[in-house]
């Protein structure tokens, strides 16, 4: 793959910022004026997102208010998957590029998108009490995500388990790639399987099945928990390459800065 | 607004339960995905400067790989 890349006329300017994108320190230095936008504007859009979805959006006419948490469930259960995919995409760029920046981001979206995950269970499990009748049922979708938690743990704990980082990143990396697998298992198994789970609200193809006043905070809510998700994300790996980056110059610069 | 009233809003139709503990629980958790990696920069700096001053007391250079790469 690498071969095939490093083979392709890219334009000058392109590689120069591939590998420039590689460099922790440059990470570091471009990312951190962006975090209070991107934390202002998440904080506005899950603000009226949420207000506009508990308070004024309409309820469902089969099940009454409870249907409100869909608002924090599917941004929780995209993200649960989005974070899985962009660690595995980061396991690629590891393994093909030994871009070491790969791996600080790799390290710090595992425990996010597990939270996300573990978010997305705990909510659906709460709405399927009023909607199903039970906290928890063996279903096609609910085992999959499931799956994705287990696969988020497992590879935090194998991240601690190897104590050589570079070849815990190695090892990481390839678990998330093989793990992808289960992410079209999610997707599908609302198709696949007789299951209990509704089926998408939002889809690239077909208008949504709901009007505007009730999808409309959901999408709010969508992008909003995007950014936050950016936020976390961002700051983790900001902190990741100070902690790998400790014994170089400019970050001991930086410690000395902060002191003062 | 769909409410009539806050006790209502509260009520949620009966499924108040159900829709506040799920909010609650995200609010707990977004919290903590955003509150960790600012505590874990944090300590990191709180150690780093304990290391920088016990490095300086004893007058000693401190370690920097100086071939580290500068990129």
């Amino acid at each position: 793959m690498k071969y095939i890349f490093d083979r392709l006329r890219w334009p000058d300017g392109l590689r120069r910022l591939w590998h420039r994108m590689g460099s922790p320190r440059w990470f570091y230095e471009t990312t951190g004026p962006w975090v209070p936008w991107l934390a202002a504007a998440a904080a506005l859009l899950i603000g009226v997102g949420t207000v506009w979805g508990l308070a004024y959006a309409p309820p469902d006419y089969l099940q009454g208010d409870s249907f409100r948490i869909i608002y924090i469930h599917v941004p929780a259960a995209y993200l649960a998957q989005a974070g899985y995919i962009l660690m595995a995409i980061c396991g690629v760029v590891l393994l093909v590029w030994r871009m070491k920046l790969a791996d600080m981001v790799m390290a710090t979206v595992a425990p996010i998108g597990a939270a996300f995950t573990f978010l997305a269970l705990a909510t659906g499990s709460i709405w399927g009490k009023p909607t199903w009748g039970t906290y928890w049922i063996w279903d096609a979708r609910i085992t999959s995500v499931l799956i994705l938690l287990f696969l988020y743990l497992g590879i935090m704990g194998l991240r601690r388990a190897i104590e050589r980082p570079e070849a815990a990143g190695r090892a990481c990396a390839i678990l998330a790639i093989v793990g992808v697998i289960n992410i079209p298992i999610i997707k599908y198994s609302v198709d696949w399987w007789m299951t209990l789970h509704q089926p998408a609200t939002f889809s690239v193809t077909s208008a949504p099945a709901m009007p505007p006043i009730m999808w409309l905070p959901l999408l709010l809510n969508v992008l909003g928990f995007n950014l936050l998700f950016a936020v976390s994300v961002i700051q983790g790996t900001r902190t990741e390459v100070l902690l790998r980056e400790r014994r170089t110059r400019w970050v001991t610069d930086l410690c000395r800065q902060e002191r003062a | 607004m769909n409410f009539d009233s806050f006790g209502e809003f509260l009520a949620m139709g009966g499924h108040g339960f159900y829709v506040w503990w799920s909010y609650l629980l995200t609010a707990v958790v977004v919290s903590w995905i955003l509150v960790w990696p600012l505590w874990r920069r944090r300590r990191f700096f709180e150690e780093q400067r304990g290391r920088l001053r016990r490095a300086d007391a004893l007058g000693q250079q401190t370690e920097v790989e100086s071939n580290a790469p500068e990129t």
